[in-house]
């Protein structure tokens, strides 16, 4: 399978329709986005499995519920806004609070809406998820990492928000990669500052990397796919090895990767820490390269923290 | 129905109706109201309809109920000790402390008990997504469900019930509380949810009005929803909230109300 030359939905289709030969239980459901996410797909080949609700979100949650409370392994579709803070409440006591394995794809996270503009812009996603108990959020950052995380995902006893670019996406992996879920993934080791990064951050952080190696600055790039369970014990090693740390992610800077990290190091080892993000803005419709440019995504605002936080070290 | 069943089922209803003010009267305060309205499909089903067992709560072929108007329980819970699930003594930890009896339904902490409810709306969406599950599987059992009037007004019911009706969902057979109130009034004076047959037939439903204190017009209605094929089914039960207990009986404040040990032992001696 090709998981580097092609958008993201196609890969994310593919998988789907691979493991569900596996897996008889696996219920595709959608809200009037099938073609979107590329579940006509798998509809064609399990018709009976892929379920479209219509335009109705807090259904959607509702059914899938319904579907997991008897042995079923639902899956549901739509972008990120309406997977989220539209059902909050269906997700957190149908869902969660109920104690139910439903896995709930929301894609085209934060500035990946694009031109569908402000309100489909979810900078708060990952912040409402991560307040729910038993949670957990996985955000891949290119095929590669998806198609290792796939199985585990299905394979997830727990409520499970994954967070997908839809689209295009910046390769980082090699085959043959291996994650897990809940635990950091390395991508460049380095001594001075560690930054932390999520989804689309990882190019640009990487970036940041090569540029400030030119400076002589040795920067530590750890990919964060599991914003929840989050894997503290690496966030503390990286932070005590580099003493300085950055986050980028495509969310607002309130209530996420930054926020978790920060609270983290705020209890258990205090470092200097910028964040990288939207900073508390709502969105706005543009093309990526117009949105991070305006909302401070790219590998200028990455360096310009890592040098912001390289000169509070001690 | 003959008459010795039809007793028997009475007999039920009452004293489910019995322990509900017992274990209200005891913690001092709870949802009478739409406790007491439900007794009478409760008997009917827990009785006679559901295929359940108290030796195994979570048997793979028992039929499923799910209370949406998870305010209800106390209810639910009357009928579940009665039929074994736990015991009677239980009824009295009503909302104490580390109970295992939550103001609302909760799956997760006590026997019998099908899906955790309580935000109006999803646990009919919930038991619309367990049904399409039983459609899939072609499973022999039926998933039933009841909500309340004033629940209605729940955007996610309709979504739900679209779905259903599209769906054919003949392995749903749902209730409708009608008691007319509701936490701020009549159901009329707060958004009056009427006529609620012709929408549900206009989504697609077998609909059926019943008195919903007449045990065996309940029963008869469940047995043609069930006979009934390619379409799921809704019962509107014609209630009283409050129904058998003098201090509660038609009245808008009884949906949560303080109810004393006294209170509770001479309504339970009016009771029929």
């Amino acid at each position: 399978m090709d998981l580097t030359n092609r958008q993201m939905r196609d890969i994310y289709a593919d998988l789907l329709i691979m493991y569900a030969e596996k897996y008889p239980d696996l219920i595709a459901i959608d809200a009037d986005l099938r073609k979107a996410i590329r579940l006509n797909k798998f509809a064609d080949a399990y018709p009976e499995r892929a379920i479209n609700v219509g335009v109705a979100e807090a259904n959607m949650i509702g059914v899938a519920a319904g579907l997991a409370n008897m042995g079923k392994r639902p899956f549901t579709h739509t972008f990120t806004p309406f997977a989220s803070r539209r059902v909050f409440d269906q997700v957190t006591v149908s869902v969660a609070y109920a104690g139910l394995p439903v896995k709930m794809v929301g894609s085209d996270p934060g500035v990946m809406a694009q031109l569908n503009g402000g309100t489909h812009m979810s900078l708060e996603d990952v912040g409402l998820m991560r307040t729910l108990p038993t949670m957990t959020i996985v955000e891949p950052v290119d095929g590669v990492q998806l198609a290792a995380l796939m199985p585990q995902i299905i394979e997830h006893d727990g409520p499970l928000y994954l967070r997908l670019i839809r689209q295009e996406f910046d390769p980082i992996f090699e085959e043959g990669e291996t994650f897990e879920i809940g635990k950091a993934k390395t991508v460049r080791s380095g001594k001075d500052v560690t930054v932390f990064a999520s989804g689309i951050m990882v190019k640009p952080s990487l970036d940041a990397a090569e540029m400030l190696a030119e400076e002589d600055i040795s920067v530590e790039v750890i990919n964060i796919h599991t914003v929840k369970p989050l894997d503290v014990d690496a966030i503390v090693a990286s932070a005590k090895k580099t003493g300085a740390v950055v986050v980028a992610e495509n969310h607002n800077i309130i209530g996420a990767l930054g926020s978790a990290v920060a609270e983290t190091l705020g209890e258990r080892l205090p470092t200097p820490l910028k964040r990288v993000g939207i900073k508390d803005h709502f969105g706005e419709v543009g093309k990526k390269d117009f949105l991070v440019e305006k909302f401070g995504l790219t590998k200028k605002e990455v360096s310009e923290a890592i040098h912001d936080v390289l000169k509070k070290k001690k | 129905m003959d008459k010795q069943h039809q007793e028997t089922l009475e007999a039920k209803a009452k004293q489910i109706r019995i322990h509900i003010l017992e274990s209200i009267a005891h913690l001092g305060v709870g949802h009478v109201g739409g406790s007491l309205s439900i007794a009478d499909v409760l008997a009917v089903l827990y009785f006679d309809v559901l295929n359940i067992d108290p030796k195994d709560p979570k048997k793979p072929d028992r039929d499923r109920f799910v209370l949406s108007k998870g305010h209800g329980g106390p209810a639910v819970y009357a009928a579940l000790a009665m039929r074994g699930f736990f015991p009677t003594d239980w009824l009295k930890t009503l909302n104490a402390p580390n109970t295992n009896l939550p103001s609302h339904t909760d799956k997760n902490k006590t026997p019998g008990v099908d899906m955790t409810t309580g935000s109006l709306g999803q646990g009919f969406s919930v038991s619309v997504g367990m049904a399409k599950a039983a459609q899939l599987d072609k499973s022999p059992f039926k998933i039933y469900s009841i909500i309340s009037d004033g629940e209605s007004e729940e955007g996610q019911i309709w979504e739900a019930a679209m779905f259903a009706g599209n769906h054919k969902l003949d392995t749903l057979i749902a209730f409708t509380d009608y008691n007319k109130m509701q936490i701020d009034g009549t159901v009329n004076d707060v958004n009056d949810p009427a006529p609620l047959d012709e929408k549900w037939r206009a989504f697609k439903w077998h609909v059926q009005v019943v008195n919903g204190h007449d045990i065996p017009a309940i029963k008869e209605a469940i047995v043609q929803a069930q006979n009934h094929k390619g379409a799921p089914s809704m019962i509107i039960l014609d209630t009283i909230k409050g129904k058998g207990a003098f201090f509660a009986e038609g009245q808008v404040g009884s949906h949560n109300m303080p109810v004393t040990k006294e209170q509770a032992e001479e309504a339970i001696k009016g009771l029929k």
